[in-house]
């Protein structure tokens, strides 16, 4: 518990971008990279405020317990989103699972690489594999979301519950 | 906010519905309308649907994934359904069992694919105890190294899907739908699809296999019957389904496209 505390305290004062990290033997949990700067929703969806936008993403505690994507659904630029709601769906290991925004607003843009290219959310799930850009209807709504810190709790308490 | 049903015995309460020959799309639209806008527990069981339909996963692609050109010759209706995962043709011969769950109720699972798939399998294992080496390998259901069951999930937010498609029986000539997908388990070899799948009726009549299944259910819910009549959508209801049949036109563009 202590070593997975310290693999993402120094993710944090790293700010790593990219979500590569070492592989372990399949009994055995990744170390899964927690931004700061960044808030998070306990569905495992993060998002990036910067000026009028704000970008959304499933965090790497999420793809790595995901498995590897295969496919992607999104909803289309011009659309709208609805905290706590479901915005699209990835699939991976024979299930699609929901992706639920954390906040509301209008989708400005959207991912087209992940069409070609789903993997990104695994191998870059902060940067490179970033989903959809809100317009938000509702900033406030980010002060309810966690911040880095209690996230990193929030899943070591999730993973130790199962 | 979801009510919790819990029986006298403690345990979660799950909705058994037998069925028997109900078409593969309308079962699919049942269990994602369950999925979406119940908030109990399901076992649906659809002991045979009524006439061969090819059923791909979300992602499907017709163009790798089936002979488009007997496909349309032949009238097979091709299937998208909601979940992921691959492609079978079903019929008289599969037993469908699906599974509908709050993940609230199943609190020791996490409602990621792997961990459900798991718990899927320890349940089966209950059912084929003293019958056969089953094992699931590689997401997919196998007595040695031939498939018979395969596997799909839908996770939402709070609740989950695994259904499960069994060939119970088939007929060969309908495997010549299919084609060797992209995306194939390690353990296929690159197999054809005979000498890949095994029927179940080998190891276990229809009744005992349904039975068995009900009384594995029985050690993780508490389960009552539900008819088939008292889980169909109403009319009104403002629920979509996804799953859908694609039309011959879109079978023709995919035909038209070179891979």
């Amino acid at each position: 518990m202590a070593l997975r505390i310290w693999a993402s305290s120094t993710a944090n004062a790293l700010r790593l971008s990219s979500a590569t990290r070492p592989h372990f033997s399949p009994l055995s949990r990744c170390f899964s990279s927690v931004l700061d700067g960044l808030k998070y929703a306990n569905s495992h969806e993060w998002v990036k405020h910067e000026g009028p936008v704000a970008t959304i993403g499933i965090t790497d505690h999420a793809q790595d317990h995901l498995g590897e994507v295969v496919f992607v659904e999104l909803p289309e630029a011009g659309g709208t989103v609805t905290k706590a709601t479901g915005f699209g769906a990835v699939e991976s290991v024979k299930a699609t699972s929901d992706v639920n925004s954390p906040i509301s607003g209008e989708i400005v843009e959207v991912n087209s690489k992940l069409s070609q290219t789903p993997g990104l959310i695994n191998s870059s799930p902060y940067e490179d594999g970033w989903m959809i850009k809100v317009k938000p209807s509702n900033p406030s709504e980010l002060e309810s979301l966690m911040g880095a810190t209690q996230y990193t709790k929030f899943c070591e308490e999730e993973d130790a519950a199962h | 906010m979801a009510t919790r049903q819990v029986a006298r015995a403690g345990l979660p309460l799950m909705n058994i519905v037998r069925m028997k020959g109900v078409p593969i799309l309308q079962q699919l639209e049942v269990e994602e309308c369950l999925l979406r806008t119940s908030s109990e527990n399901w076992c649906i069981i659809n002991d045979g649907t009524d006439k061969p339909n090819i059923v791909m996963g979300i992602s499907g692609k017709p163009a790798e994934l089936v002979e488009i050109s007997p496909v349309l010759e032949d009238k097979i209706p091709v299937i998208r359904r909601f979940t992921g995962g691959g492609t079978v043709i079903v019929d008289h011969g599969t037993i469908f069992v699906s599974f509908i769950c709050n993940k609230d109720d199943v609190a020791d699972v996490q409602p990621y694919p792997r961990p459900i798939m798991s718990w899927s399998s320890l349940l089966y294992s209950q059912v084929f105890q003293g019958v056969t080496n089953f094992r699931l390998r590689e997401n997919d259901y196998v007595f040695g190294h031939r498939k018979f069951g395969g596997n799909a999930q839908s996770i939402t937010k709070n609740r989950w899907i695994h259904h499960t498609s069994f060939l119970w029986d088939y007929e060969a000539r309908n495997m010549s739908y299919l084609r060797l997908p992209k995306r194939a388990p390690e353990y296929r070899l690159a197999r054809d699809h005979l000498d890949f799948i095994c029927p179940m009726k080998d190891y276990l009549s229809r009744s005992e296999f349904i039975t068995r299944t009900i009384d594995a259910a029985e050690s993780h819910f508490s389960v009552e019957s539900t008819e088939f009549e008292a889980v169909k959508p109403p009319s009104n209801m403002k629920f979509t389904p996804t799953s859908r049949l694609l039309t011959n036109q879109e079978l023709e563009a995919a035909g038209n496209t070179s891979i």
